[in-house]
């Protein structure tokens, strides 16, 4: 059967509808046990991808070629553009055009924001954006979603609290949308200086779903069903007394947990650096390590939507 | 009778209804700087029924093309834009705003793709046109300061 993902381009995950996700999530789940190399599969054989990492980026890139590895296709590309002709000038237009004629997809990540929406415009193949500067990682989003479905059974109706740095954080915004298009309850937890910018609120609250913002952590714990937390950066606090102090407000540890919910899920986009103690690794709650693990099933069923057309 | 503070013009293009003091930015869009041979009459300030005060510029012997009514239709959304021929109004139109505006206004974002050496030209989804709010095809961005980049 053909699928509606045949050769399409995944640029933001605000292109994907809510149908076009709940697809990939359970073609994901298919693919466990060929992620896992537990069972075979040559669905892409004979099938290219280009992964075009004009930065360096380690997981997003042995995933994908992982990914493309354990459904019999091939990988070529590169992984920073020292030694390419990107190093003479070439525009990414004409790198695009090129790369064309070598492969069946191309997987990009680019630091400038809109680089894989150019790419998508200049040839015919389908573009996978890996991360666009401080733009968009639809991938990434697809394997937090993938990760809350697969440990709640379902994503709408879930409490889900955002917590950390919601202003400049690109996974928290994309996530945001999503959450919004399956029908979560949201709650954002940030100090004042970093909280989710105005236009994302105003879109949740057009998808007609309440939401409520906290500055404390401890005030929303109880209710959770998911808690994702990401790292506030030093560099957006001029003084680094109050980077210690904010950073120290938000740490999930075993204290803060008492009050959790016996079924509250912790993620993380990682990697992490304070903001999770590591006494919190050995609960059940910490599902951050799985939800890396994710992006091999998932990262392989979109694949094999765009290329293989689905099973 | 009604005096005329300026005269009719033979050929050229009248923009009327533009908001009071913007008639300058209808210039700088029309690039009239020091290079222009014809001439160009600019009223400011200009009694209206309609609007209060307005501004007027008659730019002769020349005819705006498609893009720069696109401009002016950024800072001025109620403008009517008058071809002249042999002193009669030859067309009449409103300045109207396309759903995507293509090559007339810069992106700010300094790490769009868009501000970069590629072969495209920018382009900007029309959000709203009251208040206009564009948002940037390449980058997402919403475009703040509109009137400052415009291209």
């Amino acid at each position: 059967m053909m699928s509606s993902f045949q050769g399409r381009d995944i640029l933001s995950i605000r292109d994907l509808s809510r149908a076009d996700i709940e697809l990939v999530l359970k073609a994901a789940k298919k693919m466990v046990p060929v992620a896992a190399g537990s069972r075979r599969s040559k669905s892409l054989d004979g099938k290219i991808l280009a992964t075009l990492f004009y930065e360096p980026s380690t997981r997003t890139r042995l995933s994908f070629e992982s990914a493309m590895a354990r459904l019999g296709g091939r990988v070529l590309g590169f992984s920073g553009t020292e030694g390419t002709s990107v190093q003479k000038g070439e525009t990414l237009a004409d790198t695009i055009r090129m790369v064309e004629s070598y492969s069946d997809a191309i997987v990009l990540r680019h630091p400038q924001e809109g680089a894989a929406r150019l790419a998508a415009e200049f040839t015919e193949r389908p573009v996978i954006n890996a991360g666009d500067g401080a733009g968009q990682h639809p991938t990434q989003t697809l394997l937090d979603l993938y990760t809350i479905w697969d440990e709640k059974g379902s994503i709408e109706g879930q409490n889900v609290t955002l917590v950390g740095d919601l202003r400049y954080g690109r996974t928290v915004h994309s996530l945001t949308y999503a959450l919004a298009e399956l029908g979560a309850h949201l709650t954002f937890v940030s100090p004042p200086t970093l909280e989710m910018p105005r236009e994302i609120l105003e879109h949740v609250k057009e998808r007609g779903l309440a939401f409520r913002t906290a500055h404390r952590l401890d005030e929303v714990m109880r209710d959770s069903d998911v808690l994702y937390v990401t790292r506030i950066q030093k560099e957006r606090f001029p003084d680094p007394q109050e980077y210690e102090e904010v950073a120290g407000s938000y740490r999930v540890d075993e204290a803060i947990l008492r009050d959790a919910k016996r079924g509250l899920i912790i993620m993380h986009p990682l990697p992490r650096l304070s903001e999770i103690a590591p006494e919190v690794d050995r609960t059940k709650h910490a599902v951050y390590f799985k939800q890396a693990s994710n992006a091999l099933p998932v990262r392989m069923a979109l694949l094999d939507l765009i290329l293989g057309g689905g099973e | 009778m009604k005096e005329l503070r300026v005269t009719p013009i033979k050929n050229g293009t009248v923009i009327d209804h533009i908001p009071a003091g913007r008639a300058l930015k209808v210039l700088k869009i029309l690039g009239i700087g020091d290079s222009v041979t014809s001439t160009v009459t600019v009223a400011m300030h200009v009694p209206s029924r309609a609007m209060g005060w307005k501004d007027i510029v008659k730019v002769e012997d020349r005819e705006l093309e498609s893009r720069e009514i696109e401009k002016i239709a950024l800072i001025a959304p109620a403008a009517t834009v008058n071809v002249i021929r042999n002193y009669n109004v030859a067309e009449k139109r409103r300045v109207t705003l396309p759903d995507r505006a293509v090559g007339i206004l810069r992106c700010a974002n300094p790490n769009c793709i868009s501000n970069v050496r590629e072969p495209i030209e920018t382009e900007f989804v029309v959000r709203s046109k009251n208040p206009l709010r564009v948002v940037c095809k390449y980058c997402d961005r919403e475009l703040e300061e509109i009137v400052t980049h415009i291209v």
